[in-house]
């Protein structure tokens, strides 16, 4: 492989059909936290009391609570699947280093997620356990949205393109953008612990003013120092209006938990709405990481091209 | 090479865990055994036993109850005529039904633990009775009338929390309580509608109000007692109560459903 590497391999050092199979499993990934996030509003955690089976077989009837707990059960084995694929495929197909080890982190990603989830059945839904698995969810679904990202053809033509000096303002903009990653994911655990009832609401709601308050300095960062890239600019926009959508569902979640707290059952608007709010918070984690590559993608390394191939993966 | 080994480190670690909670996982349910009894037992004479006879009422409008949506589990809504409601009940003449009314303070030693057994029915997806109270160490028989599968699921804060399914022609579950706890909320999860509440008592001083909102407490020993009155939806009231020899008392408690 390494002796049949073209000038065209260097310039595209991933595949086409490796970007779209990333992407695939990213949007999988998606469906699954909608999906996870349903189980956890139609209270149906333990609606199927044993684990790693469903009652003892692969397949239990469907009824009632069951639909989205095994539902969910089965959808988290799809992409679990689709993970080894993406990590393998990856391995293969991949000439940069640090991309292959994301596609390993994902698959030990996805079965530490695994465990995780048969433990918080088998626990009866400890509140650390289910929070980390809230947790690891949304990491995981950003690390294929990462691999989908850096193996589009775009993307790595784009970065010898567009590579450009350090910008001078402090903290710089990358800092900003990783930093909002973190405050963001910290905002992400504060939900969880909320919803699995582990911290008062008031965390919650510290965390969506810093969210608020990083998201907006990058946006005001990038309009005044890199309004005309566009591929920053609307990005960083993007993220503002999903945040500030955000604050609106999560006051929206508030509410509705509010005026349905004596109801008999899950209601959907209870349902649809707090369900919204966890799939948009991975959304939101996984743009502003996206904004971070982007970011650092200009101004990380202008000096040497950024992906030198790095020969024949190592065989073990 | 180093990333691989990690990888497998993670993996080991996984399949630790796992087998952990595997072992974690098998006594989830058991029947535990009472408290051992080293206290004399406490007997009352029957010809001195005092009794407390009351209603529960609620004033003021009785808040809506919505009707349960069945619709998920078409086995059990067919065995009901119309959308049955929802289980807070109010009776048409403002009586309260449902309200665990027990002693709860003002009694001293042991008193014999009830071998007759207290049993709590699922039935058209509805837990039958929706509050119940047992003594720490009575059994507990809990049946499945249905023609689908529940899983049983108490959630009580000192009692062990546990999770067991009953499919449709299963065994009764049993269970003893170890430990004094009041309204232990159960549920089920595969049908979320599904609610009762287990009182557990280390006495058999404890009524649950009827459908009139009445209540009785019976053969009780002479002396002074705090009675409390605990509603899963109105909270919790406090009444003192002395009482003589063979004595009757008539009390009252009022919610207020505003
Ligand atoms: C940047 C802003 C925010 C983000 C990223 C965010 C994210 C999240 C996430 C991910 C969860 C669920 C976690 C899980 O179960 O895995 C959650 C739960 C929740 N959030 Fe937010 N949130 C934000 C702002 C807000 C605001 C402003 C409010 C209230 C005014 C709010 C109210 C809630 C409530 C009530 C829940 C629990 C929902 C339930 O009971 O099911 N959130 N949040
Ligand atoms: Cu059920």
């Amino acid at each position: 492989m390494s002796s049949a590497t073209t000038q065209a391999d260097r310039e595209y050092p991933a595949t086409r059909g490796l970007h779209l199979f990333a992407v695939f499993t990213a949007g999988a990934t998606f469906l699954l936290i909608v999906a996870g996030a349903l189980v956890t509003s139609r209270d149906a955690g333990l609606s199927v009391p044993d684990w790693p089976l469903s009652y003892g077989r692969l397949m239990p009837e469907m009824i009632g609570g069951v639909f989205y707990e095994h539902g969910h059960r089965m959808i988290a084995a799809f992409v679990g699947f689709l993970t080894i694929i993406l990590a393998v495929w990856t391995w293969r197909a991949d000439q940069r280093r640090w991309v292959r080890h994301l596609g390993w982190s994902a698959l030990a990603a996805v079965i530490a997620q695994g465990l995780l989830g048969g433990l918080t059945v088998l626990f009866l839904l400890p509140t650390a356990v289910s929070v980390s698995h809230a947790c690891l969810a949304q990491l995981f679904f950003s690390i294929t949205v990462v691999l989908g990202l850096v193996t589009s053809r775009t993307w790595c033509e784009q970065g010898r393109r567009l590579a450009a000096p350090w910008p001078p303002s402090r903290p710089s903009l990358p800092v900003l953008c990783v930093t909002t990653n973190f405050v963001t994911f910290g905002q992400l655990l504060l939900g969880a612990a909320l919803r699995h009832k582990g911290l008062g609401i008031i965390f919650h709601l510290i965390g969506a003013a810093a969210v608020a308050a990083m998201v907006f300095w990058v946006l005001a960062r990038v309009a005044r120092e890199h309004s005309g890239d566009a591929g920053i600019f609307s990005w960083a926009l993007a993220l503002n209006g999903l945040v500030m959508l955000q604050l609106l569902l999560g006051a929206g979640a508030y509410w509705i938990r509010e005026v349905t707290r004596h109801a008999v059952q899950p209601l959907w608007p209870m349902v649809v709405i707090t369900v919204g709010h966890v799939a948009l918070g991975a959304l939101i984690l996984a743009l502003g990481v996206v904004l971070t590559f982007q970011v650092h993608h200009r101004f990380g390394r202008q000096t040497s091209s950024s992906f030198e191939p790095e020969g024949v993966p190592a065989t073990t | 090479m180093r990333f691989s080994r990690s990888v497998s480190g993670w993996m080991m670690a996984g399949l630790l865990v796992f087998s952990l909670a595997c072992g974690g996982g098998e006594d989830a349910g058991e029947v535990a055994d009472a408290p051992e009894m080293e206290e004399a037992v406490v007997t009352v004479d029957p010809a001195k036993a005092a009794t407390i006879t009351g209603k529960v009422k609620l004033e003021g409008d009785p808040p809506r109850m919505p009707t349960i949506n069945m619709s998920a589990e078409p086995d059990c809504r067919g065995l009901h005529e119309a959308a049955p409601p929802a289980e807070v009940v109010v009776a048409p003449d403002g009586m309260l039904q449902n309200v665990f009314v027990w002693v709860k303070s003002g009694l001293e030693g042991k008193f014999a633990v009830s071998d007759t057994p207290a049993m709590l029915d699922q039935k058209g997806c509805i837990y039958s009775p929706h509050v119940l109270a047992v003594q720490t160490g009575q059994m507990l028989k809990i049946s499945n009338s249905d023609p689908t599968t529940h899983n049983v699921h108490p959630l009580p804060k000192t009692n062990r929390e546990w999770n067991r399914s009953q499919p449709a022609e299963g065994s009764d579950i049993e269970y003893k309580f170890p430990r004094q706890e009041i309204m232990i909320a159960v549920k089920c999860n595969i049908h979320p509608w599904m609610r009762s509440y287990i009182s557990v008592v280390n006495h058999p001083f404890f009524a649950v109000s009827g459908a009139d909102g009445s209540f009785e407490i019976k053969g009780l020993p002479a002396g002074s007692y705090t009675v409390e009155a605990v509603h899963e939806r109105f909270g919790s009231q406090e009444m003192s109560v002395t009482l003589g020899d063979a004595e009757s008392k008539d009390i009252e408690f009022s919610y207020n459903a505003s």
